[in-house]
C-alpha cells in the first residue's frame, strides 16, 4: 500500500490565490479587526524584512535570512500565542518576533553581529534565533516539560523549515511530545527549499506533517499563505496543547520568495518561472484582495500604513545603527555566573590590548 | 592563603548522622538531598526510574519524588540534552544521566551550541543551570564503547564546567555544588571506583567548590596530579614513593574546567617536579593543558621536565586487553623517579 493511502493528512485552506473565499468562512472572520491586524502586521514585517536585506546589501548589517513570502505563518502563529507562552523560533521568524513585541532594532542588532540583540527584556522567556537546524525542537520539548512539571497552562511553540524535518532532533522531539503528551505546537514552514535542496528530494514522505502521525500527534497541513486557514489550525493546536491534550504538527505550505540568505543566490538552482508562479500565491496580496472585496481596506488606508511602516522602520534602524559597541569585558562576562580565575586573566589581557590599540599602539 | 582543600575534609562529617557509602551511593544521596532541598531539581535519563539507573545511581528516587521529577526518557541522547536546555531556561534544574560517556556524542551539539552558549548569547537573559552526569572510564570489563575517557573534548568548550570526583565524599560535595551551580556542569563519574571504597557521607557533608583542586597529600619533592579513577593508582604510587623516602604531594584536580592552576602552580613551585596522570589518551589531553600552563608560568621553578602518565593514543581496547592501556602505579612510580633523578 502507498503511504498516501494509509496516512491521510487533512489540508486546510479558505482563500483562493486571489483572496476569494473558497467555502464558508469561520465565524470569527466576521470580526474584521483580527484580519486587518494580520494584514497590517504582515505589511510592516515585510517592510522591515526588506530593510534588513537592504542594510546587508549596503554593508550595514551581516548575513540575513529573509522571511519574504512566509509572513502569514509567523504572524498568525505569534498573534495567537499569549505573552506568557514560550516561543522557540527558527532564524526566519522576523514577522513573529515583531508580533511578540520584540523591537525590530533587536533583531537587526542580532543579525548585525551583536548578541545583545537577543538580550532585552522584550524577549521574556522566549528563545533567541536558532541557527543550528532542528535543535530547537528539543528545547521546545524541554520547555513544555518544564511547564507540565509545574502544572502551568502555557504552551511552547517551535518553528522550523522543511529541511529541519529530516533531522533526528525533530523526530526525537515529536516522539517525546507524543509519549509525554506535551503542550507543544510544532510549526513546519515548508517553503519548498532548504537552501538549494527542493522539497521533493528532502523526504520521500508525501507530506511532512505525517511524520507527526508516527509519534501519535495531531498532524495537519495548512495553506501557509492563507491567514484564515492558519488561524484555524494554529488556534486549535494551541487550545489542544493548553488543555493538556498534547501536541500538534502543522505543516504550513508556503514558498521562500527570497534567497536562503543574503549570502545565497537562488537563481543558481531555481527556475525563474517557479518563482514567478509562487508570487501569484503570496500571502499579503491575497489578504489585501480579500479585505478590499469586503470593503475593509482601501488605498487611503494602504498609503497610511506604508507611511506608518516606514516611520517605524526608520526609527528602529536608527536605534540599531546608533547602538554603541559593547565593552570588551562584555565578551567575557556572560560565560559563567562566576568568572573563573583563568578567564579573568584573559579578560584583562583583552581589555589591555584594546586600550593599546585605541592609542594607536600595539596591533596584532 | 592556601586555596587547596585538604583531605581532612573527608573526616569532618558529624559521625552520628553519617553513613559509610560507596561513591555511587554518595551520588544517589546527593541527588536525593538536592531534590529534597529544591523542588526545581528534576532527574531525567534512560532507565533511571523504576530501574534506578544501570549503576543504581538513582535507585529509590522515583518512588520518593514521583514520575514528574524522575523521568525515564526515550532512548535518545540528543533529546536528553536538548530538553535539559529547554527545562533549564525556564528555571528548572535538570540533572540528566547519559548512561555511559561513550553515548554522550549525540548530545554534543546541544552542549556546544546551546547549553554552553545560552548565557552568553542572551547576555544572561536565559541560563542553563543543568547537570549532565555520565559514568566514564575503563577497568570494569564493559562492552565496547563503554570505557572511554573523553573529558578533554568537553573541557575544550567555553561555558561548560567539567567535574570528575574521585571519592565518595567529593562525589557528594561536588555533585551538590554542580546542581546548585547556575551554569551547565558535566559531571563525570569514574565507574571503576564507584564501589571501590566507602566513606562517611551525610547531609552535613561539605558542598565543595567547583573551581578548586584538592590536595590529598602534602609533600615537598614531587607533585602528582590526577583526577577520576586514576587518583586511586596515583595514591598507591605516592604511598610506595613515600616508602622509598620521597616526600610526595598529590593533587586531585576534580574540576578540570575551569582549571584551578593556582593550586597546581603553588604546589609545583614548591616541589619543582611534576607528574600528571590520566586515563584518557595522551595527545591534546587535559595533561597537555596543565603541562603547557606550567611551562608558561612556572618554567624557572621546574627542576625537571613535566612527566605524563596516560592512556595511549589508541582506541580504548576492548576489555581483554584494557589493562595494557590503563596507567598502573608502577608507571607512575617510574615517572616520578625519573623526574626525581633529573639534574
Amino acid at each position: 500500500m502507498k503511504a498516501k493511502e494509509y496516512c491521510h493528512i487533512p489540508y486546510i485552506r479558505y482563500l483562493s490565490d486571489e483572496g476569494e473565499a473558497l467555502h464558508r468562512l469561520p465565524a470569527w472572520t466576521e470580526n474584521s479587526d483580527v484580519l486587518v491586524d494580520y494584514y497590517r502586521s504582515m505589511v510592516i514585517a515585510r517592510a522591515g524584512d526588506a530593510k534588513a536585506v537592504a542594510l546587508q546589501r549596503t554593508g550595514q548589517m551581516g548575513t540575513y535570512p529573509s522571511a519574504l513570502g512566509q509572513e502569514a505563518i509567523s504572524t498568525v502563529c505569534c498573534s495567537l500565542l499569549e505573552k506568557e507562552d514560550v516561543l522557540i523560533p527558527y532564524y526566519r521568524d522576523l514577522p513573529g518576533l515583531m508580533k511578540r513585541g520584540i523591537p525590530l532594532s533587536d533583531v537587526l542588532l542580532y543579525w548585525g553581529g551583536d548578541e545583545r540583540g537577543s538580550a532585552s527584556e522584550a524577549w521574556g522567556k522566549d528563545f533567541p534565533n536558532c541557527v543550528p537546524i532542528a535543535t530547537q525542537a528539543g528545547h521546545a520539548a524541554g520547555v513544555a516539560t518544564a511547564l507540565k512539571v509545574r502544572h502551568q497552562h502555557q504552551v511552547a511553540m517551535v518553528s522550523m523549515g522543511d529541511g529541519a524535518t529530516s533531522k533526528g532532533d525533530f523526530t526525537e522531539a515529536l516522539n517525546l511530545a507524543g509519549v509525554w503528551q506535551l503542550p507543544i505546537v510544532f510549526i513546519i514552514n515548508n517553503n519548498q527549499w532548504a537552501i538549494s535542496v527542493p522539497r521533493k528530494i528532502q523526504s520521500g514522505a508525501p507530506t511532512l506533517a505525517q511524520k507527526g502521525v508516527s509519534a501519535g500527534l495531531t498532524s495537519i497541513q495548512v495553506d501557509g499563505n492563507d491567514v484564515i486557514a492558519l488561524h484555524e489550525a494554529v488556534n486549535a493546536a494551541i487550545k489542544q496543547a493548553r488543555s493538556g491534550k498534547g501536541a500538534t504538527v502543522i505543516e504550513a505550505i508556503t514558498y521562500r520568495l527570497g534567497d536562503h540568505t543574503t549570502a545565497d543566490d537562488a537563481s543558481r538552482y531555481r527556475e525563474s518561472e517557479e518563482l514567478q508562479e509562487a508570487w501569484g500565491r503570496e500571502p499579503i496580496k491575497r489578504l489585501r484582495n480579500f479585505l478590499y472585496q469586503r470593503g475593509l481596506w482601501n488605498e487611503e488606508k494602504e498609503q497610511a500604513l506604508q507611511k506608518e511602516a516606514a516611520a517605524l522602520i526608520d526609527k528602529e534602524v536608527k536605534r540599531y545603527l546608533n547602538t554603541p559597541l559593547p565593552e570588551i569585558s562584555d565578551l567575557f562576562d556572560h560565560h559563567y555566573a562566576q568568572m573563573p580565575a583563568q578567564l579573568e586573566k584573559q579578560k584583562q589581557h583583552a581589555i589591555a590590548k584594546a586600550e593599546a590599540m585605541n592609542m594607536g599602539g600595539v596591533h596584532s | 592563603m592556601n586555596s587547596s582543600v585538604s583531605e581532612t575534609v573527608d573526616q569532618s562529617i558529624p559521625k552520628e548522622v553519617s553513613e559509610k557509602l560507596t561513591m555511587v551511593e554518595a551520588v544517589n544521596l546527593a541527588l536525593d538531598h538536592a531534590m529534597a532541598d529544591d523542588q526545581d531539581v528534576v532527574l531525567l535519563g534512560e532507565d533511571i526510574g523504576v530501574n534506578g539507573g544501570v549503576f543504581r545511581a538513582t535507585q529509590g528516587l522515583r518512588d520518593k519524588y514521583g514520575l514528574k521529577r524522575v523521568m525515564d526518557t526515550p532512548l535518545a541522547e540528543t533529546l536528553i540534552a536538548g530538553i535539559s536546555v529547554g527545562m533549564a531556561t525556564q528555571g528548572l534544574k535538570p540533572v540528566a544521566e547519559i548512561q555511559f560517556m561513550g553515548f554522550i556524542f549525540p548530545a554534543m551539539e546541544q552542549l556546544i551550541c546551546h547549553a554552553a552558549r545560552m548565557r552568553n548569547r542572551t547576555r544572561g537573559r536565559l541560563t542553563c543551570p543543568m547537570v549532565l552526569r555520565a559514568p566514564f572510564g575503563g577497568g570494569i570489563h564493559a562492552p565496547e564503547h563503554h570505557s572511554e575517557s573523553t573529558e578533554a573534548l568537553l573541557a575544550h568548550i567555553p561555558g561548560l564546567r567539567v567535574v570528575m570526583p574521585s571519592s565518595p565524599v567529593r562525589a557528594y560535595g561536588l555533585l551538590r555544588a554542580a546542581i546548585n551551580d547556575p551554569d551547565p556542569v558535566i559531571f563525570l563519574e569514574p565507574k571503576r571506583i564507584y564501589r571501590a571504597v566507602k566513606q562517611d557521607v551525610s547531609y552535613d557533608t561539605a558542598i565543595l567548590p567547583l573551581d578548586k583542586c584538592f590536595t590529598l597529600k602534602q609533600g615537598n619533592d614531587v607533585t602528582l596530579i590526577s583526577w577520576g579513577a586514576a587518583v586511586k593508582e596515583t595514591m598507591e604510587a605516592a604511598n610506595t614513593l613515600q616508602e622509598y623516602g620521597a616526600s610526595v604531594e598529590v593533587i586531585d584536580v576534580a574540576t578540570i574546567k575551569p582549571l584551578d592552576m593556582e593550586t597546581i602552580l603553588t604546589s609545583v613551585r614548591k616541589t619543582g617536579r611534576c607528574v600528571i596522570i590520566h586515563e584518557a589518551c595522551k595527545s591534546f589531553g587535559v595533561g597537555a593543558e596543565i603541562s603547557a600552563a606550567l611551562a608558561e608560568e612556572a618554567l624557572t621553578d621546574l627542576k625537571a621536565p613535566v612527566e605524563r602518565v596516560t592512556g595511549y593514543d589508541i582506541t580504548m581496547p576492548y576489555y581483554r586487553m584494557e589493562d595494557h592501556y590503563l596507567p598502573k602505579p608502577d608507571d607512575i612510580i617510574k615517572a616520578a623517579l625519573k623526574t626525581l633523578s633529573f639534574h
